[in-house]
């Protein structure tokens, strides 16, 4: 940690942290071969996932870091930022990443035509630098533009699923039209804020907008931001293009895409909604509580409805994603600490849970290549690891004790009630008991049914078993020792709400 | 009133390009006529940020040693990366409209929909099964 | 050994009991060497434990903070004490009950039934000793999914449906209200520790108290009140062992333990009895107490005739705690003991008639006593202990109970304990009478099991195992009679 090298690399890892995965993102389709490709993909994720954790540990004793590229001073040039808040969002993206990568290479191999792998790989990499960038930075347009880089990358990481299903294809370009719109409406509202306050830079425009809360101007940019971002991160009644992206996109895009993109989309949400616009009174202030809180209260329970009918596995667990990012706008909505602080948790929390059951149901597609209830029937002796994985995963969406779900459920309840939103809180509670319904079905056509007959099964290999089980371990370590992340939420919690501890 | 029309006919523009861009999106069922709307939608954008950089009289921002009125460069240099975001953004559409094409024979939204609800059927039968 | 590691190995033995037995499945006998080998040191440990807190001990240790504030920790106090001496004692007797249980009906995965036995009683210890509410309501939810395989065990379509209903209600009550009301607490108190004298004096308006004690009342699904009882009749699908112990005692105890833990040390008797907040819990319990009992009669299957007998006395101890009285509170904590030792006996003779004869339904066992009559002897004398008549330890708690009533001078609730007395008589009896005095129907085995006689002498006895271990509680039965004494000294420190 000390080696002279190291300390000469330290002040630049803000720069390091995106700019290697998107340099390395041409290198790797210069590889060609699938298999070369992988091994240098998994490599720069994990480089990226140390830089992560190296930049949380800075940011957590040093406090904020302010790097500015190329040297180029903030009002001009572009400048990343780091506090609590997005260095946790880093750690997930950059962690997940790191996770799925070695998992990758049999579940691709599997759902991908071999031609394309290098391709598949490139996308993963742009689409990992794209999600690092949107975080780390603190130019709003930059956000814009990072956004646009996932985005891409992402409708590419689906639509390789067309090899499967041939409706990956239209999923992709569903996502296409509603992704494009959604992030133009964002840079809608950036223009607007740079018309007003004539400055980017997500500092200036934190000093600058918020004693502008009646200018009509910066109405409208709120809504175009909010609804854009809206669209991004699949809030209810936005989400339509999310169940068809992650059910037909292959297994690791699903895990990787369901763990972090949207989450990064929640992040942007909360950079702009507290430290831009910081609303306390009038139209702004209202919004959260008049149109996010009932949007979120909504997508909570109608998606775990929706999920209760699916047959198709990814598809009821992209449902739930839609439900649980429901949970997550809800904290937003409260607009205090607890809130966010709730949200922050669950943002990690939730990247451990459904990655780990994406994982799962990616083994069930490598071995059974059917992920339906009807697949799933008997697997309980046949995959006992990875359907006890899944049954865990399960459990901590669902929120029992010692998983992380728990620790989630927790915050979110408590936020509620120390409000006195005792309404909010038994919407959350009939939520969570919802989710057992689905979950269970799952249990129940795994362990208590009869696999077809004559259809022979072995365990998924344990390239892909490992990754999974430590996003399961994760979840229950995460649930058991949550004091770390909870601290860590509750100081970004504050931080976002300018508040010094 | 005129005056309000005149004055920021600009923004007028902006806002009848987007209706027609999302009008478009929403209404036509070919899929590359979306993607035609969708850049009708992006241009509108391109075109508020341009405009809004515009100082009234002023000229280019090139140095020439003479003091003299320009406008402001920085929406235009960014509206620079946001038409390559388009321009990518509508390859990639286009190009999965050609795969669109090759596995199902049409590029029309709701015949596609009629096969998909095929496919869905489909599904139900490994259920029955 | 220290007392605290002592507390760690009351959790940790049947958990580490639980992998072993995992490992040795191939191989039954090995298989149930392990189960008993790791009920008997668990039974020792928490006898040495129990000495220490005789002593005037009072072990504590903290596994791990949570999240801030949150931390999980054992520590014993007398109640815990005698619940888990309970639990882990009957787990012996209930193990070489299973054995002769599972083997005699030939049932299947019996692995995982070991297994998640073993883990059920890992966290009956957790909520024995837990020392605050949160560390109780995670061993809680740990207790209602380890059960859930052994009430899904037979894997047939009603097992199934059963085990819904059981995991719906559980869950559902516990995440619905009893975590609200934890957090509410949390929120008002700022400590969930179990505290003597409780901790939410002066911290909640005294009218809201009702409430947060109706969402830990009605949130505790475990102590069966009513209307959530209905998962406990729909448990019986599970193997009888399961029913014996779990549902007569480790899950239904745990239920109504939390609930004297939340009376005594949530909110502190004297608080409730000032402020009259458990008042409508007095009519709540009373209520399920009369009709559980009435539905009891109109039972013909037997399992479930003891299943809606145990919705009724757990509502004795659920009323016992709302009276907010020392001799109330005494009464329901004796209560958990006594019954246990008799409901376990009841159920144990029910499973050894299901294997030697393989009859469920009441209507179906006449004369049957002739043939079998160490179980049925044994089942009476269970079923008087649960009625309460001397020289049986049932006979303590109830007295207890009734005198607690007595003390608030509340003299409807004396008598709805004697009209229930009456009641047990007249649900319990009958079965007894029946299978000795009526003349036997046709007694040839509908499906004879591995253990059933040869045909042609009719029927006999179920094995030695399946008849032993319910003569052993009914003798507890007797001796408890004899110590209730001891309990009761053991006890007093809760209420002074």
């Amino acid at each position: 940690m000390t080696g002279s090298a190291l300390s000469g690399i330290m002040p630049h890892l803000p720069a390091l942290q995106v700019v290697v995965p998107l340099l390395s993102a041409p290198i790797c389709f210069l590889l060609r071969r699938g298999l070369v490709s992988w091994a240098f993909a998994t490599v720069i994720s994990w480089a990226a996932f140390a830089t992560a954790l190296l930049l949380l540990q800075a940011v957590l004793t040093d406090g904020t870091i302010r790097y500015e590229i190329g040297g180029w001073a903030a009002p001009w040039g572009i400048e990343y930022v780091i506090d609590a808040t997005n260095a946790i969002v880093l750690v997930i993206v950059a962690g997940i990443g790191a996770v799925v990568m070695p998992y990758a290479r049999r579940s691709v191999a599997a759902e991908v035509p071999a031609n394309q792998h290098s391709l598949y790989y490139t996308a993963y990499l742009l689409c990992l630098a794209g999600l690092l960038g949107v975080s780390i930075t603190g130019d709003a347009f930059n956000v814009f533009v990072f956004l646009e880089i996932t985005s891409l990358s992402s409708y590419i990481l689906i639509s390789a699923g067309a090899g499967m299903d041939r409706r990956a294809l239209t999923a992709a370009y569903n996502y296409l039209v509603l992704g494009t719109v959604g992030a133009t409406f964002f840079v809608i509202g950036v223009g607007l804020l740079y018309m007003v306050t004539g400055t980017l830079n997500i500092i200036d425009l934190s000093a600058r907008v918020p004693a502008l809360q009646d200018n009509r101007t910066i109405h409208v940019a709120f809504a175009f931001i909010v609804v854009g971002m809206g669209l991004k991160l699949a809030l209810f009644p936005l989400h339509t293009w999310l169940p068809n992206a992650y059910t037909y996109a292959p297994s690791t895009s699903t895990a990787f895409l369901a763990a972090t993109a949207t989450k990064v989309s929640v992040y942007v949400l909360m950079r702009f909604l507290f430290v831009v616009f910081a609303p306390t009174y009038g139209f702004m202030a209202l919004t959260l509580n008049y149109v996010l809180l009932p949007l979120a209260l909504i997508a909570m329970v109608a998606a775990t409805i929706a999920a209760i009918y699916q047959y198709n596995l990814k598809r009821l667990l992209a449902f739930s994603s839609v439900a649980q990012l429901g949970y997550m706008v809800l904290g937003i909505a409260y607009g205090s600490v607890q809130g966010l602080t709730a949200t922050l948790l669950h943002l990690f929390n939730h990247a451990l849970m459904k990655g780990a059951l994406f994982l799962a149901v990616g083994c069930i597609m490598l071995r059974v290549g059917d992920v339906t209830m009807l697949g799933v029937r008997g697997l309980g002796r046949q995959m006992p690891w990875t359907m006890a994985a899944f049954v865990v995963g399960g459990l901590s969406l669902i929120g029992v004790p010692l998983t992380v779900g728990f620790i989630s459920k927790w915050y979110l309840v408590t936020a509620a009630l120390s409000d006195g939103r005792w309404p909010i809180a038994a919407v959350i509670l009939a939520s969570s008991l919802l989710a057992v319904i689905y979950v269970w079905k799952v249990v129940e056509a795994a362990y208590f049914k009869e696999p077809p007959a004559g259809r022979v099964v072995r365990e998924a290999p344990l390239s892909m078993l490992v990754p999974t089980w430590i996003l399961v371990l994760a979840n229950v370590g995460f649930g058991i020792n949550a004091e770390f992340t909870v601290d860590v939420a509750q100081t970004a919690a504050m931080g976002l709400l300018g508040i010094v501890p | 009133m005129l005056e309000l029309f005149l004055a920021k006919y600009n923004y007028w523009i902006v806002i009848l390009l987007m209706m027609i861009g999302l009008y478009v999106v929403v209404a036509r069922g070919n899929l590359v006529k979306k993607i035609i709307g969708l850049n009708v939608f992006q241009t509108s954008v391109f075109v508020m940020y341009i405009s809004l950089g515009k100082v009234a009289g002023g000229t280019a921002p090139v140095l020439t040693g003479k003091n003299e009125l320009f406008s402001n460069p920085l929406p235009h240099v960014l509206i620079l990366t946001a038409i390559v975001v388009g321009v990518a953004t509508t390859a990639l559409g286009l190009a999965i409209v050609v795969r669109v094409r090759e596995a199902y024979g049409t590029i029309e939204d709701d015949e596609i929909e009629e096969i998909e609800r095929q496919d869905m059927a489909g599904d139900l039968e490994g259920r029955r099964r | 050994m220290t007392p605290s590691s002592l507390l760690l190995a009351t959790l940790l033995l049947p958990l580490v009991g639980s992998v072993l037995i995992a490992l040795t499945g191939g191989r039954p006998n090995l298989r149930e060497a392990v189960t008993l080998v790791t009920a008997g040191l668990l039974a020792i440990t928490v006898y040495a434990l129990l000495q220490d807190v005789l002593a005037g001990g009072q072990p504590a240790v903290t596994l791990i903070e949570v999240a801030p504030g949150l931390p999980l920790v054992l520590e014993i106090e007398p109640l815990g004490m005698l619940f888990a001496c309970v639990a882990s004692g009957l787990w012996i007797i209930n193990s070489l009950y299973s054995i002769g249980y599972m083997r005699g009906n030939g049932e299947q995965h019996q692995t995982r039934f070991y297994i998640c036995f073993a883990i059920a009683i890992a966290s009956t210890m957790g909520i024995a000793f837990a020392g605050n509410m949160f560390t109780l309501f995670i061993f809680y939810e740990i207790l209602t999914l380890s059960t859930y395989p052994l009430v899904a065990h037979k894997g047939t379509e009603d097992a199934k449906r059963g085990a819904r209903v059981y995991l719906g209600l559980l869950i559902g009550t516990s995440i619905g209200f009893q975590m609200v009301a934890i957090i509410w607490t949390w929120i008002a108190a700022g400590t969930l520790d179990f505290t003597a004298g409780g901790i939410l004096r002066d911290k909640i308006n005294p009218t809201l108290l009702p409430i947060l004690l109706a969402l830990y009342m009605f949130g505790i699904g475990k102590a069966a009140l009513m209307p959530f009882h209905r998962w406990l009749p729909s448990a019986m699908v599970a193997p009888t062992p399961v029913s014996a112990l779990l549902h007569a005692v480790a899950v239904v105890k745990a239920g109504v333990f939390t609930v004297l833990k939340v009376v005594i040390y949530i909110f502190g008797i004297d608080l409730l009895a000032e402020t009259g907040a458990s008042q409508w819990l007095i009519a709540v319990a009373a209520f399920t107490l009369l009709s559980a009992s009435l539905v009891a009669m109109t039972k013909d299957n037997l399992k479930a005739r003891l299943a809606y007998s145990t919705i009724s006395q757990l509502s004795y101890i659920v009323l016992g705690a709302a009276l907010a009285t020392s001799y109330g509170v005494l009464g329901g904590a004796l209560h958990i003991a006594t019954h246990a030792l008799g409901k376990i006996t009841l159920f144990m003779c029910a499973g050894a008639i299901y294997v030697a004869a393989h009859k469920t339904e009441i209507s179906d066992m006449d004369g049957l006593g002739r043939k079998m009559p160490f179980t049925y002897a044994a089942f009476l004398i269970g079923a008087l202990s649960i009625i309460g008549l001397p020289p049986l330890a049932g006979v303590w708690s109830k007295w207890y109970l009734a005198m607690g009533a007595v003390d608030t001078g509340m003299w409807i609730v004396v008598a709805i304990y004697m009209i229930s007395s009456l009641l047990n008589v007249a649900y319990l009896i009958p079965i007894v009478a029946r299978g000795f005095f009526r003349p036997s129907a046709a007694l040839v085995p509908q499906s004879v099991g591995a253990a059933a006689a040869p045909a042609t002498n009719g029927l006999r006895e179920a094995p030695l195992l399946c008849v032993l271990p319910p003569c052993l509680t009914a003798l507890g039965c007797v001796v408890l009679f004899f110590y209730a004494d001891e309990v009761i000294a053991l006890l007093r420190p809760i209420v002074s």
